[in-house]
């Protein structure tokens, strides 16, 4: 009933092969996407933006680029957090050093840094597996908070090691510093996004997606048919680098506007990202999204509940929401070991058939 | 997708918000009840309600208006420190104090922008005293270097006059609230000749072995601690474990609470910390909290800090942000102030002593006048010492005035390089 299938036919491989196959799915999408680029910034103001939207965009980033690595490929990282530095670093350098420079091109740089520092981190992949090369990416964690906490180049050697973001613009709209508009960082937020979002969807359906499913899934048989493990496995390292790092740049520049590496990308991080990824679904995209909006929306919407609507002590309810988060977690894997993407996955083979179901 | 449209429904309205009643004066709380740094938490942020409800309860509010607390948990997490300030940034929010120099660093610009006050008493941008540059920020009455300052100038008393050849060594939390004073110990140490050690401690500091055997092998003469929440007892129990003599250990005044001594026992003896304000319950301030306060089940929290060392920096923050609103209105001439007027209130903000032992605070600290171009306050600090056996802090020193011939050029060239890096052209001040 909610999804009128009939009549919707495919006569090329092409459309039998697009990402949304049923038709009222495509109308959907389309019609979310249309709502959040040309709806939304009409109505945000600073708390959405600032406490709700940026955070949950960077994050699904940060969880898409994770998910390429772990879900797809199958190398678990516990590095996040320290690549997440490495792009706030680099946007930092390349914002104080070119300062004319747009933050459309700052931010895909320092992509292309992290991507690099990514390669090496994952040199240790071609011999190592599975929980022996999640201790090896924890080095890279620690290692790399260590670094730009040590050397003061790094942070323009100011007293403290913060980092502040300038204003930086584009087309002549400031997106980072204190006088944005809310509109701005969104939209820039939600415009990166997307499009690295269209791209990994298109990535993971490609060669090169199924050459690091097929490493995930056996390495010894996918070497045997003809994949390489040193491209596939380094591949999925830059490429999942790639997006944390801009996700990083962006957590600094555009969300925080300052940060301190210890407290901003610490090993809490990367487990955040993780736990995102896993509860939102190994090896899908819409699981990346998923799981960010879980972990970012459910503990400021608990906050909401019960501080600002029943009045309980903001230590009373910080305590509960810590529970109650931790308690669902364990309550989807449950439920869902796939986590919430094949949640909707079955849904949506339920719906397609209901109410009439054989 | 009906019933998931309804959860969607409803989560937007929670996020929404609750808005409180308009017209109370709103003072936001960043408060930190949870997190590894609660236990140093909890007691500032309680000294900080309780003296706001004792002023709503006893004075009727102030000038007729009743004070409002809006309380937001931060867990000392500049993320979440984000959320809570814009939260609460649109609910009439009149003065922030986040009490974590990592959200300070964060809420300057911002706030800045907002045109809302930001007081960082004892902590945050120590350069924000120049109120030429830092037109929102304001850190009186004392800040880190102040602090370094006088924690020197009392090592230097005790040796006679000459530090010469001495070894200081520095325990400090590896961010930016430990990295704050060491550009003036640098400073100090070329003016006075002694030598400096740096030993970083990572968040959130309960691993200090290492740190800790190198004091040993060194053996520094002094070592100074600026460190927060579990990395404060965890040094003072490493130093006694080393014997490291307590006399010689100073903390910053966020290392000089009950929670941070009181775990080492009988060996934390004699350890001192700086400090910016009288430490006890003797005061007749809390006679009035306590029957106003305690009595009527109103106090914050468990209500069992009244007169510890960060209660009672919580409620002198409170004191201060109440008497720079009383001024702010005093300006402008009307009750129902905003938060510009409460920033001409704070720049106006004069406290002498006549003023303090009406308020129930003789000689509580020093006498505080805020200028246009001076933010910074008096600079004065004390240092107050550890007794176990009467689990007491009790004052050793007077409040003494920090080195201002090597601070003042260090906040000037700080200040002047924000102010470059962020095309801020410094206001003039008459």
């Amino acid at each position: 009933m909610l999804y009128r299938e009939a009549g919707d036919f495919k006569t090329t491989y092409r459309a039998d092969q697009q990402t949304f196959p049923i038709k009222s799915e495509r109308i959907l999408f389309w019609a979310f996407i249309a709502f959040a680029f040309l709806i939304v910034p009409f109505f945000i103001n600073d708390y959405w933006n600032k406490a709700v939207l940026m955070p949950l965009l960077i994050y699904s980033m940060a969880a898409l680029g994770l998910n390429i690595l772990v879900g797809y490929c199958g190398q678990v990282s516990l590095g996040t957090g320290g690549f997440m530095a490495v792009g706030a670093f680099a946007c930092y350098k390349l914002m104080t050093a070119f300062p004319g420079m747009d933050m459309f091109s700052v931010v895909i740089l320092s992509g292309f840094v992290t991507a690099a520092v990514g390669i090496i981190f994952g040199l240790p992949s071609l011999r190592i597996k599975g929980f022996y090369l999640a201790v090896a990416t924890l080095a890279a964690q620690f290692f790399l908070v260590w670094v730009f906490n040590k050397f003061a180049w790094f942070y323009n050697y100011s007293a403290s090691g913060q980092i502040t973001a300038p204003e930086r613009s584009i087309f002549g709209i400031a997106v980072t510093g204190p006088s944005t508009a809310p509109w701005a960082t969104y939209l820039f937020a939600l415009t990166i996004l997307f499009v690295f979002g269209w791209i990994a969807r298109n990535l993971t359906r490609g060669r090169l997606g199924r050459s690091w499913m097929a490493i995930r899934d056996m390495d010894i048989a996918a070497e045997i048919i003809g994949v390489s493990p040193l491209k596939a496995k380094l591949s999925a390292f830059a490429i999942s680098s790639f997006y944390i790092g801009i996700a990083g740049a962006m957590f600094f520049a555009n969300y925080l506007g300052a940060a301190e590496v210890g407290e901003a990308f610490g090993i809490d991080k990367s487990f955040l990202v993780l736990f995102m990824v896993i509860i939102g679904g190994l090896g899908s995209i819409l699981g990346s999204f998923l799981g960010a909006a879980f972990l970012v929306l459910l503990p400021v919407l608990l906050k909401n509940l019960m501080v600002g609507y029943l009045g309980w002590a903001t230590d009373l309810a910080a305590h509960i929401q810590i529970m109650l988060v931790g308690g669902l977690i364990v309550f989807f894997l449950i439920a869902e070991p796939h986590g919430l993407a094949q949640l909707w996955r079955i849904t949506k083979e339920k719906l397609r058939i209901w109410p009439f179901p054989y | 997708m009906k019933f998931t449209k309804t959860i969607m429904a409803g989560a937007l309205a929670v996020m929404v918000g609750a808005t409180p009643a308009l017209a109370d004066l709103v003072f936001p709380s960043l408060s930190y009840r949870t997190g590894p740094y609660a236990a140093n938490g909890i007691p500032f942020a309680d000294g900080y309600a309780d003296y706001l409800t004792l002023v709503n309860e006893r004075d009727g509010g102030i000038g007729g208006i009743k004070t409002q607390l809006l309380e937001c948990e931060t867990g000392y997490n500049t993320e979440k420190g984000v959320e809570c300030y814009e939260s609460t940034k649109g609910q009439g929010a009149l003065i922030y104090q986040p009490l974590s120099t990592g959200i300070t660093y964060q809420l300057i610009p911002k706030a800045t922008a907002d045109g809302i006050p930001v007081h960082s008493m004892g902590y945050g941008r120590t350069s924000a005293a120049n109120g030429k540059v830092f037109e929102w920020i304001f850190n009186y009455p004392a800040n880190y270097w102040d602090g370094a300052s006088v924690i020197v100038n009392d090592i230097i008393k005790a040796n006679g006059g000459d530090v010469k050849g001495k070894k200081i060594a520095l325990v400090y939390h590896n961010s930016a609230y430990g990295k704050e004073p060491i550009r003036t110990l640098e400073e100090l140490a070329k003016k006075h000749g002694y030598e400096l050690s740096l030993l970083p401690v990572d968040h959130p500091g309960q691993e200090q072995k290492s740190q800790w055997l190198q004091i040993r092998r060194d053996r520094p003469d002094y070592v100074l601690m600026w460190g927060w929440g579990v990395m404060n007892a965890v040094a003072i129990q490493e130093a006694v474990n080393i014997r490291f003599n307590m006399e010689n250990f100073y903390g910053i005044w966020w290392s000089g609470s009950e929670n941070d001594v009181i775990p080492a026992g009988a060996g934390a003896n004699g350890y001192k910390a700086a400090t910016f304000h009288g430490v006890g319950a003797d005061y007749p301030v809390f006679a009035d909290i306590k029957k106003h306060v305690v009595d009527t089940g109103k106090a914050a929290g468990a209500g069992d800090q009244v007169g510890t060392v960060l209660y009672n920096r919580g409620m002198y923050a409170a004191m201060l942000a109440v008497e720079a609103a009383r001024k702010a209105q005093e300006i402008a001439g009307k009750p129902d102030i905003t938060a510009a007027d409460m920033r001409n209130g704070m720049e106006a903000l004069v406290i002498d002593q006549a003023r303090m032992t009406e308020l129930g605070l003789p000689g509580f600290g020093p006498e505080i006048n805020v200028t246009c171009a001076s933010h910074g306050g008096p600079g004065l600090g004390a240092i107050q010492q550890w007794d176990a056996a009467a689990k007491t802090w009790s004052l050793v020193s007077d409040f003494g005035p920090a080195d201002r011939d090597v601070l003042d050029p260090l906040i000037a060239e700080d200040s002047e390089a924000f102010a470059k890096e962020n095309n801020i052209t410094p206001r003039p001040c008459s």
